[in-house]
């Protein structure tokens, strides 16, 4: 076993683990700001790529795919947060999981009857094409832009929650609504485009992912559940977190596929058990919520 | 991106998931017709990863249903086929053909998707003493642990498909990485190709399992890289068959290696497209290509556009016509569904319904059949969109390319 081989099953990763991160900060933000834990993520995900895919071919252009995909997508969880779950946060935390759940299965059926459940292409485009030599090994370009796009998401994201007001109340509302609600701060605005944030992230994931996937309407199932398990691992509501534990299990997954390929998909949840034994609130999470 | 066509969903595939879907949502609507028909399971995973494939073995599982009514149906009675959604679970499997018998009271079963999913059907048809024609390749259910006389196995197995495949791209002192689902259908691809491997003189530099339904197999390349293989054998099925080989292409993998599979899916190229299946090895029990030399898979070919809105009978589709056909057939040889009758009639029918002759193997009921050997076109030599493939070559159908009967434990 040679070092570059080792060096090459890191990177791939990071690599891995750069689409769990996107999925799982928006299932991570919903939840921690709003308490809801969505279900219909997965399902979202694979709506932003058949979103993307169809984007692009319309215009001909995987770019204005990327880049409109997840803002409609994300405009079309607001529209969901608006209609759909608002009217349930007075009730029991369970209703928005029910619903969330139920939407999900509605997507992928919705997904099904307007472009059929098979497959359909994706190719990459061309631009990004081929593959590169890392020095250690060869890696595919469009993989390395992916990284790219999820570590430039990731520093957006910081300076907006950092540097800005906007990031300031959403993380104020995420400590305490109701003080935010007396300072005069409209929260249910704030948690609106929260949710609209958090499926774009998804989205933004799902499009990322047709050309190395493909697009079909299950899509979304295996990612949902990947996405729960980095989000159980870095700790429910926590950012930090879900960035923390989505290269954790992605390279989990990279160095078994190494060394026990047939356990790769195992290892991840044997992971999370092992972290919920020894931290039950996840690596980066608080001990109990108010 | 300047072509348009590259990113395309067609007005055709909308109208055609249209249709398929709400055919999905007719389909437990379905009401028993009169009690003297001749009732056929059908079993087959409509939802999960090979959803496309069993699809068309519905779609194929009528039209062979239709054309026998349209002729009046056996002995006077109208056939009804009975479609279930077995999930690609072993356990929904065995559940909903128990119902079948049981509740639905059908005289045969004809159906399943996958090898280990078979076997549960198998479990449960032979219990009760129903005929089960199965369509999902297997080696195991050919060998006399697993025997029944009320099984027959339409599909090609494993080691008539592998063989036919590594005849035609081993060479002797190949070096052969294989990448396999570790299930049973990849499990036994593998003892196939390593049995033929074998047998040529090719040698593996290493075999890694994948787990069943993975969606990214990066995980894997650098190794499969780092063996410097002549051929990447990729065993697995549908979706994981799509994904695995366009991401093996991602990585550069076609230039250093040819990539060969054992069976070469017709939905799978076309849900990746030409660029990454190019020049792609695998083998098949039919293309509809075959119509040029095969007057049977022309008239089927035919039968099934004009049933289909024009759409081009695919491999595993094909199964579920040239099974439901061959029990109809034997039916009809037997007047009717009584089950001695039929199994004896099965056991004595010669067949030639899509693929030239075929017949069922006295000992172990297997079709004695060819197998084609087909290699994906390039985009620029594809005439429509349907001219995926190159024939390579026709194994014939001739029992010496099966296991013997004595290796498969039955008496001399």
């Amino acid at each position: 076993m040679d070092a570059e081989l080792i060096a090459m099953q890191l990177f791939s990763g990071v690599a891995l683990g750069a689409i769990m991160i996107m999925v799982a900060l928006g299932l991570s933000i919903i939840f921690g700001m709003l308490g809801v834990v969505n279900f219909a993520h997965g399902a979202l995900f694979m709506v932003g790529a058949y979103a993307g895919l169809w984007i692009a071919s319309l215009t001909g252009s995987f770019w204005w795919g990327l880049l409109i995909a997840p803002l409609a997508v994300g405009a079309l969880g607001m529209l969901i947060e608006r209609v759909l779950i608002r009217p349930l946060y007075k009730r029991s935390v369970d209703d928005p999981l029910l619903l969330t759940f139920g939407l999900g299965y509605v997507l992928v059926e919705a997904v099904r009857i307007l472009f059929g459940s098979d497959g359909i292409p994706f190719p990459t485009p061309p631009q990004l094409a081929g593959v590169a030599d890392l020095g250690i090994g060869f890696f595919p370009i469009y993989r390395l832009f992916v990284v790219g796009v999820v570590a430039l998401t990731l520093l957006l994201l910081w300076l907006g929650l950092e540097k800005t007001k906007f990031g300031l109340i959403v993380r104020a509302g995420a400590k305490d609504p109701q003080i935010m609600r007396v300072l005069g701060v409209d929260i249910a605005t704030v948690w609106l485009l929260v949710f609209g944030l958090g499926v774009a992230l998804t989205a933004l994931g799902g499009v990322l992912a047709a050309p190395m996937r493909n697009v079909n309407p299950e899509m979304g199932s295996l990612v949902l559940a990947e996405a729960f398990v980095v989000t159980v691992i870095g700790g429910m509501g926590s950012l930090v977190g879900a960035v923390v534990a989505g290269l954790l299990v992605g390279v989990a997954i990279s160095m078994t596929a190494l060394f026990a390929p047939e356990m790769a998909t195992i290892v991840m949840f044997a992971l999370m058990a092992l972290v919920l034994l020894v931290r039950p609130q996840g690596l980066f999470g608080k001990p109990t919520r108010a | 991106m300047t072509s348009q066509g590259t990113y395309s969903i067609t007005r055709r595939s909308a109208l055609a998931g249209l249709a398929a879907g709400s055919a999905a949502l007719a389909m437990p609507a379905l009401v028993r017709a009169q009690g003297e028909s001749i009732r056929i399971g059908f079993p087959t995973p409509l939802t999960g990863p090979f959803a496309a494939e069993a699809k068309d073995q519905v779609k194929s599982a009528e039209l062979a249903v239709k054309l026998v009514n349209d002729k009046g149906g056996i002995a006077g009675r109208k056939v009804e086929l009975l479609v279930r959604d077995d999930k690609l679970n072993a356990g929904e499997a065995a559940t909903r053909t128990l119902e079948l018998i049981e509740k639905d009271k059908v005289h045969a079963v004809v159906g399943a998707l996958s090898s280990a999913v078979q076997l549960a059907v198998n479990e449960v048809t032979r219990a009760r003493g129903v005929i089960y024609v199965s369509i999902s390749q297997s080696d195991t259910i050919n060998e006399v642990k697993d025997f029944s006389r009320f099984t027959f196995h339409e599909a090609l197995n494993p080691h008539m498909t592998t063989a036919a495949v590594a005849k035609h791209t081993f060479k002797p002192g190949s070096k052969i990485a294989y990448l396999v689902a570790d299930y049973a259908y990849g499990h036994e691809m593998l003892r196939g190709f390593k049995r033929a491997q074998a047998a040529i003189g090719a040698t593996s530099v290493g075999e890694i399992l994948h787990p069943f339904g993975a969606a990214d197999y990066s995980t894997f390349m650098p190794q499969l890289r780092a063996m410097r293989p002549d051929i990447l054998c990729i065993c697995n099925f549908g979706r994981d068959q799509a994904n695995a080989i366009k991401q093996a292409v991602d990585f550069g993998m076609n230039r250093q290696s040819k990539i060969v599979v054992p069976v070469l899916l017709h939905n799978q190229r076309l849900a990746v497209g030409p660029e990454a299946f190019e020049g792609v090895v695998g083998g098949a029990n039919y293309y509809w290509g075959l119509e040029d030399t095969i007057p049977s898979a022309k008239a089927f070919n035919d039968a099934f556009k004009a049933a289909n809105g024009g759409a081009y009978p695919t491999d595993y589709g094909a199964y579920g016509f040239t099974g439901v056909s061959s029990l109809l057939l034997a039916m009809a040889a037997a007047g009717g569904p009584d089950t001695d009758k039929v199994v004896a009639a099965l056991e004595k029918l010669q067949y030639d319904v899509a693929k030239g002759p075929q017949h069922y193997r006295a000992c172990d009921h297997q079709s004695v059949q060819s197998v084609l050997v087909l290699e994906s076109k390039k985009k620029a030599e594809m005439k429509n969109e349907a001219d995926l493939f190159k024939i390579l070559a026709i194994e014939p159908a001739a029992e010496s390319i099966l296991r013997t009967c004595s290796e498969l434990g039955f008496p001399a």
